[in-house]
């Protein structure tokens, strides 16, 4: 399982401080407290970076890189600064992802090339201009899209990683489904199977904080049980890891508690904040 | 060949309730099957629709409703004893928007001066509404259950920020409890986990998923109460078999294709006849989604729709 950690973001305050000021430490340890704690690749959100995208990056991916020795997950919109973070990636733990093309053409054009440039990997978020994709169906167009663009360009769809967008659940609560499903879905397009990762603490947002948890670890099991491949989380949850490690939610959270919760995420049952006070 | 219609089996229940006193009290919900599916379940009781009254006019009243009600609607007493003795309403809303801060701020007191007058009046189940703002509606409410005290009315709406001070109010002096929520289904389940954890019972609660007018997001209603109506039928969720009530009132009357003029829009046609055809095709879309208590302005939307009502439930 690709665990991909997810703490090194510019909308942390103190990161977002530590890359103006090139400041290595709180970077480095938050780096290395990941991969500690289970993440074999991390995400480097620097934001879109409009100023000094390339500079950057190119500084955060050797000083991470330091401290730790996983491939980078460059995260940011401003596409001179990936190649930048690609051209510092050291390639000696496994080739660097491209976070993210989604399915929009102008998207595709720009960011696959430079993919396939460099031959790493890539996500390919099921999402285009006109709208949130309605269900499954519509990720798997999407996902097609994606690999055909990458084809073109000369990638190997063996380098992208189908990312079926996870939407809240409150409020979104059939979308749960719809992505479980699309994991399932997206293997099929190719042999070998084709790739997947989410955005998984989507899922959870605007839950209240205690709520998070079990949320968060029942729909991991569910989408890992679909065949997914890869998730970007944060690996210092203790809670969470031990479900990942376990694959079992029942060994943090009560089995009654969880069954509810994969009724919820299956659309048995009507979400609400407390649906397991009743 | 004969076709055999199929059928859905529903395994939950809409929960009956009953609101108003003696020979006038009147039972909404128990349902067992989705709107007038009667071929499927028992429909349950008729819809009630009940008579919009208003403690204070606005400054400038809707013509439709002028020519309709103008001469009783300068007195509340007045035009609920109207509604009930020649309109023949099943049940009369009270609608206090004196007390709106932001208009005359009446007090809760005088409030609940007017609710007692209309209740000496009326014997029909009254309804019982406040401004709609959260922080007036708490003491209004409040002031209002304590003097309608026995008589079973419906009050609200109770929303986030102010539903333990109004529950607390209904619970105390025998009221049911109308519980609203912004066209967020989850948010309607998460208020009656709420109000069930306060203590309060949810077999008195009526739901407002929000009222939204035809071509102001009807549609966008529409789906949350099918939603609420097929978690409770289908999926059995207690917490969403609760009736549901929607203020149609509150938001036609509001609308441009109400308020514009003739001599501005002449293409759109008689300003009243306008109106009212409006509210009773909004009312309409209402029951067949799923309402069970709406509130309407227009007498003769009323008998519209309680026409429409006659051949529906048959």
């Amino acid at each position: 399982m690709l665990l991909i950690g997810e703490r090194i973001n510019v909308i942390t305050k103190a990161q977002r401080e530590a890359m103006q000021n090139r400041d290595p430490k709180p970077i480095q340890e938050i780096a290395k407290a990941q991969v500690d704690a289970g993440a074999n690749m991390l995400d480097i959100n620097i934001g879109p970076a409009e100023d000094d995208g390339p500079e950057v990056m190119d500084w955060i991916v050797k000083t991470v890189q330091e401290v730790a020795q996983v491939p980078l997950c460059l995260d940011t919109t401003n596409l001179d600064a990936i190649r930048a973070g690609l051209k510092a990636h050291n390639n000696e733990w496994g080739r660097a992802m491209i976070n993210s093309t989604s399915g929009e053409t102008e998207r595709l054009n720009s960011f696959m090339p430079v993919a396939a440039e460099f031959q790493c990997d890539i996500i390919g978020l099921c999402l285009t201009g006109s709208g949130l994709p309605a269900d499954a169906n519509e990720r798997a167009a999407i996902a097609v899209d994606i690999m055909g663009k990458a084809m073109e360009v000369g990638l190997p769809v063996e380098n992208i990683h189908l990312d079926p967008l996870v939407l809240m659940l409150n409020g979104n609560q059939d979308q749960a489904l719809q992505c479980i499903q699309a994991v399932e879905m997206f293997q099929a397009l190719n042999d070998p199977p084709m790739k997947t990762v989410v955005g998984l603490s989507n899922i959870a947002n605007t839950a209240p904080a205690k709520m998070k948890g079990i949320l968060t670890a029942v729909f991991y099991k569910m989408l890992v049980d679909a065949g997914l491949t890869g998730a970007i989380i944060d690996t210092l949850e203790k809670e969470f890891m031990e479900v990942v490690r376990t694959n079992d939610p029942t060994s943090i959270y009560p089995a009654e508690h969880v069954e509810k919760t994969m009724r919820v995420m299956r659309g048995e049952i009507m979400y609400a904040h407390s649906y397991l006070d009743i | 060949m004969a076709v055999e219609i199929l059928k859905e089996n529903y395994t939950g229940k809409v929960i009956t309730v009953e609101v108003g006193t003696g020979d006038k009290a009147v039972k909404v919900g128990g349902a067992s099957a989705l709107p007038f599916h009667t071929f499927e379940g028992d429909a349950g009781h008729r819809p009630l629709i009940a008579y919009e009254v208003l403690d204070a006019l606005p400054e400038d009243p809707p013509d439709a409703l002028q020519a309709e009600l103008g001469a009783v609607w300068d007195d509340p007493v007045k035009w609920a004893l109207y509604c009930q003795n020649d309109l023949k309403a099943r049940a009369v809303a009270l609608r206090l928007v004196s007390t709106d801060p932001d208009g005359q701020d009446a007090s809760p007191e005088s409030a609940a001066e007017t609710v007692k007058k209309v209740l000496d009046a009326i014997d029909v189940p009254l309804i019982i509404l406040g401004c709609f703002k959260e922080a007036k509606d708490g003491p209004v409410l409040k002031a209002a259950a304590d003097a309608a005290r026995g008589r079973n009315c419906l009050i609200g709406k109770a929303q986030e920020e102010n539903y333990k001070t109004i529950a607390a109010a209904a619970t105390s002096n025998g009221h049911k409890l109308i519980a609203f929520s912004n066209l967020d289904f989850n948010l309607a389940k998460q208020i009656n986990i709420l109000l069930s954890q306060a203590d309060f019972d949810i077999n008195n609660v009526l739901v407002d998923p929000t009222a939204s007018a035809l071509g102001y997001g009807l549609e966008y209603t529409y789906s949350v109460i099918e939603r609420i109506r097929a978690a409770g039928l289908v999926q059995n969720d207690a917490m969403m078999q609760p009736p549901m009530f929607l203020d149609l009132a509150a938001v036609v009357w509001k609308i441009k294709e109400v308020k514009a003029s003739e001599e501005d829009l002449p293409e759109w046609g008689d300003r009243s006849e306008r109106s009212i055809h409006w509210e009773a095709s909004t009312a309409i879309s209402m029951l067949m989604a799923g309402a069970e208590i709406l509130v309407m302005a227009s007498p003769r939307a009323v008998q519209a729709v309680e026409q429409t009502l006659d051949q529906l439930m048959g």
